[in-house]
């Protein structure tokens, strides 16, 4: 597998930054929903971890998704890595370059990287209109070619899972030629899925953030009660 | 002036209540900038236990390497080396092992090991970190004394030990050599910094 | 209540332990004559409103960039290298603070969030200064003080900026140093000099790192001192514009003064704590403020061989930075990017001629009329209009648009000593109004 969509990137492809105007759906997940982050983080793994880093993660995090140690050495690793150690690619990205024409991006941050200007949240949606919006293009080295990301050069990772999708040029919508071994709804749920673990791994502790946040602000709304007396007290001297 | 006594009163009350409030906040606020002074996780990583091979280790050698990036010395002891260890026990600051923090439960024991001839150790002087100089010839020959039965000495203040890394007394250094945690994976790999397999 | 030396009676010791400490440092330091000058015997006006909580927030937030810091520097890498995963070690550095530092995050969104809250809270506190003429005779050297606070806060913010070593990071550098390159005949070899490098790259990531953590907050922190002793030499302005030191009582005491401490700490408090929970709710659930705190496209590693689609800066500079975009003309044989970067320049330290454009006979906007009134709530919808601009990609309407503004907003300064003495004015009371 791993082989054949080497071969299938073999070709020379720059990158280009997706046009702006897409229509992008909603991503339905959450990031508070561990069975779903642990289904993505396998996803991750077994899908986009063979050529893509997460170079800022450590295995270890993983154990926050609620996984013990055995079940992230066991499922999650690549043989050889130790628990403490970097998600990193298995191949060099020198070598990556050679190969493909540009370096896969490494993936840590990348639902935050997407984000826009006044929706900073819109990088999930990108990414689950992204992953869900290939379909076939016999004038694409690759073979495929993306809604979301005209001239992308990924091939589709999931098609094993989603099928075969064409474009159909009247009325520019995607139509499932091949059906995969997912149907449409299992493929979208393990797509929000995956998007969710990327949303999680972009800021692991975003939730624990926010329960700080909420004590914090608590604490200084007691701060504000005492702070205000003492004003008051002091101010009625002053006419 | 009564009435401005009373108000002091309340005011006092108040000052006290914001500064004791207030003072809480600043306590919690110095958490994470006193926490992230602690190992970061790329330490904690590269403080992870360390698998050794010991099979070329001969006998009356010594091995060191690097855990948590201080030297673990693995010694060989000889059959002479271990008649040392009776003989110098009167000389010692703490023979028997006594002091808790010095070596695991399963180390505190005559040779300080958990098999008699290998011993595993920190080479760190426990005076002020430096790492001590193996001096094993007994006598004069390495610039000891003559009564000197082989050992260690440390360098910075002339520290002394044993081949069981005890220290000797009216030494500066206060205690033994630590004994890390480890175990023995097999007959000879060892690992060092955690004490069951695959904990 | 000037704050010379000598004024204030030197400590005398009750005889504790303490007493005595203090009366031995009291002789050979200025304690108590600090404490009393700057302090409890300091007499501000009684009347200060809300617009008069951003000085202190000003320096408490000087206070958290400090510390924050003097943090973030220990675990932060100015490096542009690559690291094993091909990742600039710098970028890399700022993601490590993020996860493997025990608390780092919470320091580095602090930094972050408290980068942009400084800004508001200047643009705050200048606003004050705008709208009660606290600029005016005899405070106008706390302003120039000030306008220089506000010029090398800009340069700190933009030096930090690179920092991060992230796309806008690193294209903002690039096209903010390439605007020396308009100076005739010396710019290019200008350009060049800042950069240490023919491109934005490792010598200027290092350089830019020094000045951010050294040499401009030490001038910050000597300009923040020289505002406040040149302020507490002259005594505060207040919302009625009225100098409170023209009416003392038989001591000698403003009858409109009250001590800074404790009136002005204990309100001030309050001030901080309402400002903190702003700053937390930021921090804590948006600290990407909406993508205009963090900039998501910074979410990408510096590429030198790739600029994003879209660059703009920092919310903070685009005002200015739209004001070099609207200068499409070329003047007396110089060419548009040249006078871009001069009108930007000029809009900035326009600001310091304040205090001698301004020809009203009253300070406050309370007691001036019509046309003050509209001048300058143009003058802040001009400067949102060109704010809001400058983060957009150009079009021609936003061309047009941003143009209309400029002129607007320099014709605010250059015409104000007209358009400040004609206005109808009220009656300047004799003491402040609580309102």
């Amino acid at each position: 597998m791993k082989k054949f969509l080497i071969a299938l990137l073999f070709a020379p492809v720059l990158a280009l930054a997706a046009g702006g105007n897409v229509h992008l759906d909603k991503w339905p997940g959450s990031v508070s929903d561990k069975a779903a982050l642990q289904n993505g983080a396998k996803l991750f793994v077994n899908y986009c971890h063979n050529c893509h880093g997460a170079s800022y993660m450590r295995y270890k995090n993983l154990m926050d998704l609620g996984l013990t140690e055995e079940q992230v050495k066991e499922n999650l690793m690549f043989a050889g890595d130790k628990i403490g150690d970097l998600m990193m690619v298995a191949a060099r990205s020198d070598e990556q370059k050679k190969w493909f024409g540009a370096t896969p991006p490494d993936l840590t941050i990348i639902a935050r990287a997407r984000g826009e200007l006044g929706n900073p949240g819109a990088g999930a949606d990108w990414l689950y209109t992204y992953l869900r919006t290939f379909y076939q293009d016999e004038k694409r080295p690759t073979g495929w070619n993306n809604v979301a990301f005209e001239a992308v050069g990924m091939p589709h990772v999931l098609w094993e899972l989603q099928g075969t999708q064409v474009m159909n040029h009247e009325t520019h919508k995607l139509e499932l030629a091949v059906p995969g071994k997912m149907s449409p709804a299992e493929f979208d749920k393990a797509v929000s899925d995956l998007v969710g673990f990327m949303v999680w791994m972009g800021e692991p502790q975003q939730e624990y953030r926010k329960t700080i946040g909420i004590f914090v602000l608590a604490f200084l709304a007691l701060l504000f009660v005492v702070a205000y007396a003492l004003k008051k007290e002091y101010w009625k001297d002053i006419h | 002036m009564s009435n401005q006594g009373k108000m002091d009163c309340g005011r006092r009350r108040l000052i006290v209540a914001t500064a004791a409030v207030g003072g809480v906040g600043a306590v919690a606020a110095l958490v994470p900038f006193v926490s992230s002074l602690l190992p970061s996780e790329r330490a904690k990583a590269a403080g992870a236990p360390v698998e050794v091979d010991i099979s070329k280790l001969e006998s009356g050698q010594m091995m060191t390497v690097e855990w948590r990036g201080k030297p673990v010395w693995i010694i060989n002891r000889s059959k002479e080396m271990l008649d040392t260890l009776p003989k110098l026990a009167d000389q010692m600051a703490d023979p028997n092992s006594e002091v808790k923090s010095q070596q695991p439960d399963y180390a505190a024991n005559p040779t300080r090991s958990v098999k008699e001839n290998l011993l595993v150790v920190v080479g760190i002087c426990t005076h002020l970190g430096c790492s001590p100089s193996s001096k094993f010839k007994p006598g004069a020959e390495e610039g000891m004394s003559a009564d000197w039965l082989g050992g260690f000495l440390c360098p910075c203040h002339g520290s002394t030990f044993d081949f069981a890394g005890r220290v000797f007394k009216a030494k500066p250094a206060p205690t033994n050599l630590e004994v890390p945690p480890h175990v023995y994976l097999a007959d000879t790999r060892i690992l060092i910094g955690e004490d069951k397999k695959g904990a | 209540m000037t704050m010379a030396g000598g004024i204030y009676e030197k400590y005398k010791s009750d005889g504790s332990l303490a007493g005595n400490v203090l009366e031995w440092v009291d002789a050979r330091f200025p304690a108590t004559s600090m404490w009393k000058g700057h302090l409890s015997e300091y007499y501000a006006p009684k009347n200060f409103n809300f617009w008069y909580f951003f000085g202190s927030l000003a320096l408490l937030v000087l206070v958290i960039q400090i510390v924050t810091g003097i943090f973030l520097v220990m675990h932060y890498k100015p490096d542009a290298s690559l690291n094993a995963a091909g990742v600039p070690v710098a970028f890399a550095s700022v993601e490590y603070i993020m996860r493997d530092v025990p608390g780092g995050w919470i320091i580095r969104y602090m930094h972050s969030t408290g980068a942009s809250a400084f800004f508001i809270v200047v643009y705050l506190h200048m606003f004050r200064g705008l709208i009660y003429g606290s600029y005016r005779k005899p405070r106008e050297l706390t302003w120039l003080f000030g306008v220089g606070i506000f010029l090398v806060l800009m340069g700190e913010a933009f030096f930090g900026y690179l920092l991060p070593w992230g796309q806008m990071s690193y294209w903002g550098a690039q096209v903010i140093v390439n605007l020396f390159g308009a100076i005739p005949v010396v710019g290019n070899d200008l350009s060049i000099l800042i950069r240490g490098d023919f491109v934005v790259g490792d010598a200027t990531l290092n350089r830019f790192f020094s000045f951010h953590v050294i040499a401009f907050p030490l001038v910050l922190i000597g300009l923040v001192a020289a505002h406040i002793l040149a302020l507490h030499e002259t005594g505060s302005n207040n919302p009625d514009g009225i100098d409170i030191k023209e009416k003392k009582d038989e001591n000698g005491i403003p009858l409109d003064g009250i001590p800074f401490h404790p009136y002005y700490t204990v309100k001030d408090i309050v001030g901080v704590v309402v400002f903190l929970m702003a700053f937390s709710a930021i921090m804590f659930f948006a600290p990407e403020g909406g993508g205009l705190f963090l900039e998501t496209p910074n979410f990408y590693p510096a590429d030198p061989l790739k600029t994003p689609p879209h660059i703009a800066p920092v919310w903070y500079f685009t005002p200015y930075y739209s004001i070099l975009r609207a200068i499409v003309w070329n003047f007396f044989g110089l060419d548009a990017k040249f006078w871009g970067v001069v009108a930007m320049g000029a809009s900035v330290v326009i600001f310091a001629f304040l205090p001698w454009l301004d020809r009203s006979p009253v300070r406050s906007i309370r007691y001036r009329g019509p046309i003050t009134k509209t001048m300058i709530t143009l003058f802040v919808i001009c400067f949102f209009i060109l704010g809001y601009l400058g983060t957009q990609s150009p079009s021609p309407m936003g061309e047009l648009i941003s143009q209309i503004c400029t002129v607007f907003y320099f014709g605010f300064f250059l015409a104000m000593p007209w358009w400040s003495r004609m206005d109808k004015f009220k009656p300047v009371p004799e003491r402040v109004t609580m309102k």
